[in-house]
Order: C-alpha cells, then sequence, then structure tokens
C-alpha cells in the first residue's frame, strides 16, 4: 500500500504537496520533474530511448511514457522512479492518448501508419488499425466513443469508432498535422498543421470544418509560424498554441477563434502542461534545452527553467487528493 | 509498349520484361512496379506514372569506393508511389509507378512516346538535352513532366518549358546556400579549384556567381586537369598544386563527378577547410538530415531501398509526392489541373526540411530549403537567418523572379 493512501486510512493531516510537471528530454534519454511551487527541477529520471509522448493514469498511480527509439510505451511507478513493465506498443511509438476509461491507450506508431490500441491492465494489443503515413496526434472524445489520429505525411484525421476499432471517417487537414485535441464537452475537435501553420476546429457531429485559425507575427515569416502542441485553459475559453520555431506560444480565444496574443517562449517550443489549478503554463522549448513557465491570466512569460536536452513532452502529476485522483483513493476505501 | 498492371490484392507486384516491340528501342529492362491499395474496391481514380531513366555512360573517376547504386532515384520515385498509395486509400485514389530504363544510345523519345501514350506523368532521369527533346515532343504537350536530374539554370531559364517542373535543386540554389552559410560565417576570402568536365565548370560559374551576390572574394583559382600521366597519386600532387594560391578563408572545390575532390580535405598546403562538392556540401538531400521530422523519411527510405537516401532520390520522391499531394487537394486526376494547383499560392508540400515546399510560378522549379552538410552532421539550412526576401525567404536560393530570363510560364 502507498505511503499516500495509508495517510488517508489513517486519517492524519496530508501535508501540502506541490504539483509536479514532467517533462520527456528526446535526446537525453531523461524526465525532468518540476516542482509548480519552486519552478525548479526537483527530480531527473532514466528513461527508455528518445522519450516523446508522456500521460499519467488518472489516479496517477503510473506514468506512461513512449521510449520511441526502445519501441516501448514504458509504464512507470512515479515515486520510485522505476519501470514497471513495458506495453506492447508496436514499432516507434511517438504519442499516445489515455482513453477516459483509464484502460485503452491508443498509440501512434510512426514508421508503421498504424495505430496500436493497448488494454493497459491485461497488457495486450485489443486492435491495430492502418492509417496514414506517419500518425503522430492522438485524441481520445471525453465520452470515450471516438479517437483520432492525424497522420503528418497523409495530411489527415482520421476518425475511430472505439466500439469496433475501426476507421468511421477520414478528414483532410493542412500539411503536417501534429495535435489533436477535443473541445467544448467534445462537441468540437482542433487539429494543429505544423507546415500548413494553421489549426482547424471540425465540428465532430458532421465531421465538417467549422473554423481554420490562421497566425501572424510581427518579423517572423509566415513559414516560420508552425502550430504544434497546444491545450486549453481551465475555463475551456482560452486555448494555447505553441507555433515550434516562431518560439511564441498563441492565446486564441475558444469562442470566436481569434488569436488575441502571442508569448515569447523558448527556442522550437512543442508542448505544454498546465498547473492544476490553470494558473500556469509549461511549454517545452525544444532547441533551447528549457521549459517556460507562462502566467495564464496576464499571458506573459514569468521564468525559464533549464531542463534536458530537447524537452518534447510535458505532463500534470495528479495530484493526490484533489480532482479525479481524489475520487479515485475514496473509491478504494470501501470502508471510509 | 508500357503495361500498367492493374490494381490485385496482396501487396507490391513487380514484373519484368524484355521489349521488343520496334527495332529501334532498346529497351534494356522494363520494370514495372505497382503498390497496391489494401482495398482495391474503394480505388475510384488510378493515376498512372512513368519513371524514365536514360542510363549515363559509366565515368571513369579516381576512386571507386561509391558506385552509384542501380536504383538511384528510382527508390525515391517507389517511396513516393507507395507514400501516395496511403493517403490514396482513404481517398478512392490509386497510384502506379511503371520504370523504364533506356541504355545509352537507346531510343529514348521512342520510350517516352510509348510512356506518355499510357500516362500524362512522367519522372525524367536523363541529360539535359533529352530533357528537352522529350518536353518538346507533341506527345509531351499537356503532360506534366518532372526533372529530377539536372542542376542546369539554363533548363529553368532561357530553356525552360511549360511542362516540365523541377525537383532537383539548380547549381544556383546550391551555390547561394553555401554562399550564405560562408558569409553568414564572415569566411569570405575564398580560393577554389575546379575540375575541367562540363558539370564542374557549371558549378564553378555558379558558385562565382553566388559568391559575388553575397559579397564574398574568389581570390585565385586553378584547374585540376591532370591526367593519367600523372606519376604520383592525387593526395601527394595536391599540396603542392595548392601552394601558390593566395591565402584564404575556405577552399572551395568544383567537383561535380566526384573525381578528384574526396583527396583534397587535409592535402592542402595550408590549413583551410573545404567546401563546395567535398567538405562542406550544400545538397538538396542528406542521410545526415534528421529534424523536421527527416528522421522519419530517412528510415522510410532505408527500409525500403536498403541504402541512404541521396539528393536524387529525394528529388523523385518530392515529384511523385507533389503528384499525390495535388490529386488529393484538388480530387482530380487530370494533369491540367493538377499543375495548376502545384504552381498555385495554395500548393505546400511537407518535404522534411522545415519549410513548405511550393513550386515557383515562374520557372516550375521546386522551392525548398537546401542543406549546407558535413559528412556527418547538417551544418547549418539555408535559407540562413538574416537573408530576406519579400515574398519569400527560399527565394533568396537561386535565381529570383526579377532575374528570370524564362518567359513562357508568365506568357
Amino acid at each position: 500500500m502507498r505511503p499516500l493512501l495509508l495517510s488517508l486510512l489513517l486519517g492524519t493531516a496530508l501535508p501540502v504537496q506541490a504539483a509536479e510537471i514532467w517533462v520527456t528530454n528526446e535526446t537525453d534519454d531523461t524526465i525532468s520533474v518540476i516542482d509548480t511551487d519552486s519552478l525548479e527541477v526537483i527530480r531527473t529520471i532514466p528513461t527508455g530511448e528518445r522519450p516523446r509522448g508522456i500521460t499519467f493514469a488518472q489516479d496517477g498511480s503510473v506514468v506512461y511514457i513512449c521510449a520511441s527509439d526502445s519501441d516501448a510505451v514504458q509504464v512507470m511507478d512515479p515515486d520510485s522512479g522505476k519501470i514497471l513493465h513495458n506495453l506492447p506498443s508496436g514499432e516507434d511509438p511517438e504519442q499516445f492518448a489515455l482513453a477516459p476509461d483509464g484502460r485503452h491507450l491508443y498509440i501512434a506508431n510512426e514508421n508503421d501508419a498504424i495505430t496500436t490500441v493497448v488494454d493497459v491492465d491485461n497488457r495486450t494489443v485489443v486492435a491495430q488499425i492502418d492509417v496514414g503515413i506517419e500518425p503522430e496526434g492522438m485524441a481520445v472524445s471525453p465520452d470515450g466513443r471516438i479517437a483520432i489520429t492525424t497522420s503528418e505525411t497523409t495530411n489527415m484525421a482520421h476518425w475511430i469508432d472505439t466500439g469496433s476499432q475501426t476507421i468511421f471517417a477520414n478528414t483532410l487537414v493542412d500539411p503536417r498535422p501534429r495535435d489533436a485535441e477535443f473541445a467544448k464537452d467534445g462537441t468540437e475537435l482542433w487539429v494543429s498543421a505544423e507546415i500548413g501553420g494553421t489549426v482547424t476546429v471540425f465540428d465532430v457531429a458532421t465531421q465538417t470544418q467549422k473554423a481554420k485559425i490562421r497566425f501572424s507575427i510581427q518579423g517572423v515569416h509566415p513559414d516560420l509560424i508552425q502550430p504544434v502542441g497546444f491545450g486549453f485553459s481551465a475555463d475551456g475559453k482560452t486555448a494555447f498554441v505553441a507555433l515550434g520555431p516562431a518560439n511564441r506560444v498563441a492565446a486564441i480565444n475558444a469562442e470566436t477563434y481569434e488569436v488575441e496574443d502571442y508569448i515569447l517562449v523558448g527556442r522550437r517550443v512543442w508542448h505544454m502542461a498546465f498547473s492544476p489549478d490553470g494558473t500556469q503554463i509549461f511549454t517545452t522549448n525544444g532547441v533551447s534545452g528549457d521549459v517556460t513557465v507562462i502566467d495564464a491570466a496576464s499571458r506573459e512569460p514569468i521564468k525559464t527553467i533549464k531542463v534536458g536536452r530537447f524537452p518534447w513532452g510535458a505532463a500534470l502529476r495528479p495530484v493526490p487528493g484533489a480532482g479525479g485522483s481524489r475520487n479515485m483513493i475514496q473509491a478504494s476505501l470501501p470502508a471510509n | 509498349m508500357v503495361v500498367f498492371p492493374l490494381a490485385t490484392p496482396g501487396g507490391r507486384l513487380r514484373a519484368e520484361e524484355n521489349s521488343g516491340e520496334g527495332r529501334d528501342m532498346r529497351f534494356s529492362l522494363i520494370t514495372l512496379v505497382a503498390v497496391l491499395a489494401a482495398l482495391p474496391a474503394l480505388a475510384e481514380t488510378a493515376i498512372k506514372v512513368t519513371y524514365l531513366r536514360e542510363l549515363a555512360p559509366p565515368r571513369a573517376v579516381l576512386s571507386n569506393l561509391d558506385p552509384v547504386p542501380e536504383d538511384l532515384g528510382v527508390a525515391g520515385a517507389r517511396l513516393g508511389t507507395a507514400d501516395n498509395m496511403t493517403t490514396g486509400r482513404f481517398l478512392g485514389q490509386s497510384y502506379a509507378l511503371a520504370e523504364i530504363d533506356v541504355e545509352t544510345g537507346g531510343d529514348v523519345l521512342a520510350a517516352a512516346r510509348a510512356a506518355l501514350a499510357e500516362s500524362p506523368y512522367l519522372i525524367l532521369d536523363a541529360p539535359d538535352e533529352t530533357l528537352l527533346a522529350i518536353a518538346d515532343m507533341p506527345e509531351a504537350q499537356g503532360a506534366l513532366l518532372f526533372d529530377v536530374s539536372s542542376g542546369s539554370d539554363d533548363l529553368r531559364e532561357t530553356e525552360c518549358r511549360t511542362n516540365l517542373l523541377h525537383t532537383a535543386p539548380t547549381l544556383s540554389m546550391r551555390s547561394d546556400a553555401l554562399m550564405q552559410f560562408l558569409q553568414s560565417r564572415r569566411w569570405t576570402d575564398l580560393a577554389m579549384i575546379s575540375g575541367s568536365r562540363a558539370a564542374d565548370v557549371d558549378f564553378a560559374d555558379a558558385l562565382r556567381r553566388s559568391a559575388k551576390k553575397f559579397n564574398l572574394r574568389i581570390r585565385g583559382e586553378k584547374v585540376w586537369a591532370f591526367d593519367a600521366d600523372m606519376r604520383r597519386s592525387a593526395a601527394q600532387e595536391l599540396p603542392v598544386f595548392l601552394q601558390d594560391l593566395r591565402d584564404h578563408d575556405v577552399l572551395v572545390v568544383a567537383d561535380e563527378t566526384d573525381d578528384f575532390a574526396r583527396y583534397v580535405p587535409y592535402n592542402s598546403w595550408i590549413p583551410r577547410p573545404v567546401a563546395g562538392s567535398e567538405g562542406l556540401t550544400p545538397v538538396g538531400w542528406s542521410p545526415v538530415m534528421e529534424q523536421w521530422g527527416a528522421a522519419q523519411l530517412q528510415s522510410r527510405f532505408e527500409a525500403a531501398a536498403g541504402r541512404d537516401m541521396s539528393p536524387k532520390d529525394y528529388a523523385a520522391w518530392v515529384a511523385l509526392r507533389s503528384i499525390g499531394e495535388a490529386a488529393a487537394r484538388t480530387q482530380a486526376c487530370d494533369p491540367a489541373t493538377l499543375r495548376a494547383y502545384m504552381l498555385s499560392a495554395d500548393f505546400a508540400l511537407d518535404g522534411f526540411k522545415g519549410r513548405p515546399l511550393s513550386y515557383r510560378d515562374w520557372n516550375g522549379q521546386l522551392r525548398q530549403p537546401i542543406a549546407v552538410t558535413a559528412p556527418r552532421a547538417v551544418v547549418a539550412m539555408a535559407p540562413l537567418d538574416g537573408f530576406l526576401h519579400p515574398v519569400s525567404e527560399l527565394d533568396t536560393l537561386g535565381l529570383d523572379r526579377p532575374e528570370t530570363l524564362c518567359t513562357a510560364f508568365t506568357e
């Protein structure tokens, strides 16, 4: 039994716990753990080769890491940093998304043009779905019924029915789609296109384009504005989009689809994670090897944190005693 | 006769046959490759492309260390076809690639005619004269031809043809990329040695023009014209040969036939870096490229071809992907529609070089970054920071719209 659970059982007061942002360092084969209070790296954990995608189980009990060049999705105990086991991920996993059931992991196998669906509990491959070339962005709708894979060279979003694990629609997007995220309770799908320089918003019910968001920054050539990872503020009203070699994060009004701000960050910004209360955004800056902390309200960068080489993915470690993780703990305590 | 096999399930089909049709045609080999859809029932439109290669006569060079792969270029076209197929299967489009090799001295025009009778899409890997002769054939009018082999600026300027697009970079694009890099380092005093073959002379011309364009000085030049009478090895001969050049920051070599340049580094009279055809080389593609997703393309190519991807493989891959991208976006398969889309501002191809690729609408040349590479790493990607352009920084490489001598595209 883990210490936290024990402390709950005994009814002792929990110490105030700072949250942690976990960052994968693509060419260092490590994870840097950032403390959201001190804004410092407090741990560095070795991983498999070329770690990229990273996500936690909803209850925070394990963290999943795409170790691309080890051809493995690694399952790590976040407390000890030990690799518990590997999942049968298929070759060259780059990105993945965990379904709301916490059980099905949708993995993009970049070199094989395949999406692999893995049951993380019994560690078996549930399905392998042929998708376009270089699958990358992965998302699962909040109701768990639709999974999305974007393919970078085929330039499509593939819509997967998670019931049958088959594709039910393919929509062309602009060149080199990277990230996909559901928004507004799963009624919208947003897809970024790195080389196209756009973010496309789809109506999920009809799989048709609802809006296309373009970017323009004075002094930056349009070719270098390359939308990649993005995320939404806690209230869902603002989307923050990493613009790669433009070295900026765009703040977009999610209602009007207008770009409201550009926030200067480090070089070649890839992905981001939010602090538990959503007040801070942590961006991974691949070329400069650091993480920029943005104050979400003022939309100003407030600190740069040196991490490993080529930081790529970022994930918030679920805070024990908050949100979904508390529910999980209570649910596991029938006598409580 | 060129035959495109119809789609049948089961992956890759390869057939070889000797064509006896026409005594004047000497195809040594006709290889047909069709990469087939997983779901052929969905295929509504089929786009057939022919890769036509006029085999070059064997070259006599000082070293046999790097034989030319037999599938040079073709392997890129095969991968491009496979990539198109993967996308096409979601759109009801299928692709087939036919490969024709014509021996040196064979009737390449007859081969082109036969290919054009089957399909309007022709990828050409041939000498400049052949490219022009095929582009000028009556059968080629309205067709869409891609040059994947020539770096000649003339072919894009005074000799441009509206039915001929170029995916290989020009000599001037490559020489501009190198000079941008040297200027960015402030290594502005150069010396140059060049070979005496036509390709070497052309590259030396391009280097001279680029040096002037970016304000570098070539302070001394020599021509490497040693014949078989040379009693010593190039390595022994070079230091003395280079002794009388004025001091310089960088020694530039123009040896496009890959004859003597490999012996130049470390065999100079004074210790200077070597650039051009050896050492620091400006290229359209290199196995050392890994950024911008290039690592993915490299590994796909290596898995398919069993070797590294060369610039000509890349040019052929880009040509196929241009067809595939235009067909996917327009949902059309006729050459006029695809050509118009490729030359429009809407066309943006992801070529794994960090910027969208497009075609110059004034002469059909592919706009693309050029890698300035050392043997084991990319040193810089051109255009380099600070070389600005009102329209596209990619147009700082090679002859730009205001300088062009091509009028056919705008008439």
